[in-house]
């Protein structure tokens, strides 16, 4: 099914009541946390109560994807083990690299055998958040056929790189282009870093508009109270919407006049122009607006 | 006999009397007589101040058998109420009757004047804390009478709840009874629920921390009401007047139901200029004002009022334009107290012109929109704010039936599910407002319209709010909950619920031990 990608939103994955009501704060996607949000007391119990939440709770069209923990801590094998089994729509891989997908893929194909599961069905979205991801992120996407997007991930990135997260955040602009254009090349989600100041709503606001004008598809949310201000910028713009219907129009009539190319409002019209007002007009209506 | 909702309810109840079953909400209208008052005119030089609340008592002949009654806009501020009971037990009274628009926590001590006999019945609005417990325990001699706002206002005046002495706490009074809430110590704003008991009671003493020389300004109760006045250091604490609850939640659940709602208020149709509309105080109900608030200003609407209980943040709505005028019943906060004494369109009301049904035309009814809470509602939308889960008193009407009467559109707001408690049930414990006078359910899952305004399911079928029946969404939260086993009361009637026309919608039981 084609869906939408605009907002993923974090959710710890040890706190019930947020659990119950992940399906239905609007988000696209939800990304339920064993990983930083779980304390390493409680890995066990966060593991059980996801796996109880994706059997029991109704998350509507919400996609359920759960965030487990890196494969070299002990942790992440057991979170594949309990969790797929409940077939969640994907699993988030914190510090991706190309081994770790081709094992959790590796994983997910027996268990999907053993439990009758379609193959395939369960996808992944690998996390990017060392220089070593930003490098290599074409071959990880690369390492699975369950690949349907990546995460920016900002903080550890930086970490990293040992350079200072700011608020413009110039330090991350090669590593958003470079996850853009290589998650284009695919034709996978490239999903931007969640922004963390929730008094700073200018500053949220020009960050998702950044993110979008690089070429970035979604971001990441770590409030339900910044989901529809993501929404809101991702979202087409009403001009947008009502220029992209007249190429269309004017196409329609040009094809019916054997012209090949054309102009429209004094400009010319050929493919490219034609295939984005294709795009605009799908994410409309996937969004409703049409 | 059963009322009209199927209640089960005697046709007599022992310390109540004879019951009028409750047949509908606009079943009692029409012609109605008010009391007369008896009274003693004062004669020019004579004083009315006193120097004790011992005195006014004597003064007033307090007996055994009495009924006086409180105002409640010190609300868990309130001294007044625990200082005249205190002195009553000290007289040695009896079997008195305490008419107190509403009870709260502060009220601990009337739990003792119930227990020994000073008091044997109480009248409220809306009670919560210890004594609201106790009734519920059983540890009130007669059923206690639980009114709604305006439905107080008219047993007041029809002389169903006849007062024999009314204490109205006073935070400004002059030396002759005019007087305000709005300057001394204790100010609150309105007193809009005092204004019945200062007509019809048959005695009126002010108690007042802020003595003022002749004549006060502004006045809002006027001298010809007042008998005696006496000055005590404080009436109560100003920290408690202001309501727990005047902050938009956080809350993502309830945002998204008040984000919801403000959509289905949108589709009724009655968003547009000159638009009327209350809500409570409680988090969920102020985000709904604050979503209101964006879609009034996106549009340039200009509502006509916003009333009930007055809360900061419908102030500044209101000097953002977005009303032309407020009727505040009572402050719930100190920006309402000083909106309400500096905006000369902030305007009071009473608690008759507030919510009476046997008035020439009660402010309610001029409501386009009313927000309202609900511990349980089922699926005939009857709704129960009286009752807990447990059986126990915690609440009441207030304002709920009158507003829900009223409106044009009255909205319940409520998460589908309390703890691991659902919401939606098959039959209230309580009823406390009649499920006819209730239009929409909006859940975070989903809205429920009351079958009988197609109407409005009509104007949402163009909307992709989610919309279905209330059964529907009953089943909806009962898969995650399971259907709680229902509570096992005793057959003691504890409590009545006076509709507000009079008639008896429901009985309140005791619980078991």
């Amino acid at each position: 099914m084609e869906r939408l990608r605009r907002t993923m939103l974090f959710m710890p994955g040890n706190n019930p009541s947020m659990l119950q009501s992940a399906g239905i704060l609007g988000a696209d996607s939800v990304i339920l946390d064993l990983e930083d949000a779980v304390s390493i007391t409680e890995k066990d119990s966060a593991r059980i109560l996801v796996r109880n939440a994706i059997k029991n709770i109704n998350f509507y069209d919400t996609e359920v994807v759960v965030r487990i923990n890196p494969l070299s801590s002990g942790f992440g094998i057991k979170d594949i083990e309990e969790v797929a089994r409940v077939k969640p729509d994907a699993l988030m891989v914190a510090k991706a690299t190309e081994e770790d997908i081709s094992t959790v893929c590796g994983m997910l194909e027996k268990i999907e055998e053993e439990e009758g599961f379609e193959k395939g069905s369960i996808k992944l979205f690998p996390l990017i958040e060392t220089a070593y991801g930003i490098e290599n992120i074409s071959s990880i996407i690369a390492s699975s056929y369950r690949v349907i997007g990546v995460l920016l991930g900002a903080e550890d990135l930086t970490a990293d790189l040992g350079i200072k997260r700011t608020r413009e955040g110039e330090e991350i602009f090669y590593a958003r282009n470079k996850v853009a254009s290589v998650c284009r090349a695919y034709k996978i989600s490239a999903i931007d870093t969640p922004f963390a100041d929730m008094d700073d709503i200018e500053g949220f606001k020009k960050d998702i508009q950044k993110a979008k004008s690089l070429g970035l598809t979604g971001k990441a949310a770590i409030n339900p109270r910044q989901i529809d201000t993501i929404h809101e910028i991702f979202a087409p713009s009403l001009e947008e919407i009502d220029y992209a219907k007249r190429v269309m129009k004017a196409t329609e009539e040009a094809k019916k006049e054997g012209i090949g190319v054309f102009s429209l409002d004094g400009k010319m019209v050929d493919a490219p122009i034609i295939a984005r007002a294709e795009d605009i007009l799908k994410n409309a209506r996937l969004a409703g607006l049409l | 006999m059963k009322n009209v909702l199927g209640r089960e309810i005697p046709e007599s109840i022992q310390g109540y009397g004879t019951v009028k079953p409750f047949k509908g909400a606009f079943e009692s209208l029409g012609n109605v007589e008010k009391k007369s008052v008896q009274l003693r005119s004062i004669v020019p030089g004579e004083s009315k101040i006193l120097s004790s609340i011992r005195e006014a008592m004597e003064k007033c002949n307090i007996k055994d058998g009495m009924t006086i009654s409180f105002h409640h806009h010190l609300r868990n501020g309130d001294y007044v109420l625990n200082m005249v009971l205190e002195e009553v037990a000290n007289m040695g009274l009896k079997d008195i009757k305490v008419a107190a628009s509403s009870i709260f926590p502060i009220h601990a001590p009337l739990v003792e004047h119930m227990r020994n006999g000073t008091v044997t019945g109480i009248y409220a609005n809306y009670m919560s804390g210890p004594v609201a417990e106790a009734i519920s325990r059983g540890e009130l001699k007669n059923p206690a009478i639980m009114h709604t706002h305006g439905g107080r206002a008219r047993a007041i005046q029809a002389g169903d709840l006849k007062i024999d002495i009314a204490f109205i706490a006073s935070p400004t009074c002059d030396s002759y009874g005019n007087i305000n809430g709005v300057q001394g110590p204790a100010a609150c704003g309105s007193l809009g629920y005092a204004i019945p008991d200062a007509l019809y009671a048959d005695k009126t003493v002010a108690i007042t921390d802020n003595l003022v020389p002749y004549p006060a300004s502004p006045i809002e109760i006027t001298q010809e009401y007042i008998d005696y006045i006496v000055e005590v250091d404080s009436i109560g604490d100003p920290k408690g007047i202001v309501s727990g609850t005047t902050r938009i939640t956080r809350d993502p659940v309830g945002l998204k139901i008040a984000k919801m709602t403000s959509q289905v208020i949108e589709a009724s149709g009655l968003l547009k200029d000159g638009f009327s509309f209350q809500t409570g105080a409680g988090g969920t109900s102020l985000a709904v004002a604050a979503y209101v608030k964006e879609l009034m200003k996106e549009k340039e609407i200009v509502g006509s009022f916003a009333a009930g209980g007055i809360t900061g943040y419908i102030v500044d709505m209101f000097e953002e334009g977005l009303f032309k005028s407020l009727f505040d019943v009572q402050c719930f906060d100190l920006k309402a107290v000083e909106s309400y004494r500096d905006n000369k369109n902030h305007q009071g009301m009473s608690a008759s012109m507030y919510g009476n049904p046997h008035n020439k035309g009660a402010v309610v009814n001029n409501l386009d929109v009313m927000i309202l809470g609900a511990t349980e509602i089922d699926t005939d939308f009857n709704v129960n704010v009286t009752t807990g889960s447990n059986g126990m008193i915690m609440g009441g009407s207030g304002g709920h039936s009158d507003t829900a009467a009223g409106a044009k559109l009255s909205i319940v707001v409520t998460q589908l599910m309390r703890g691991r408690l659902p919401i939606i049930v098959d039959s209230v414990t309580t009823v406390t407002t009649p499920g006819e006078s209730i239009d929409v359910l909006v859940t975070e899952r989903g809205i429920a319209v009351n079958p009988q305004r197609q109407d409005l399911i009509e104007k949402l079928k163009d909307t992709n709010l989610p919309v279905m029946t209330i059964e529907e969404l009953k089943e909806m939260a009962e898969e995650m909950t399971g259907i709680p086993e229902k509570i096992q009361l005793d057959d003691k009637i504890v409590a009545v619920v006076e509709y507000r026309d009079g008639t008896v919608i429901d009985v309140v039981r005791k619980i078991k031990d």
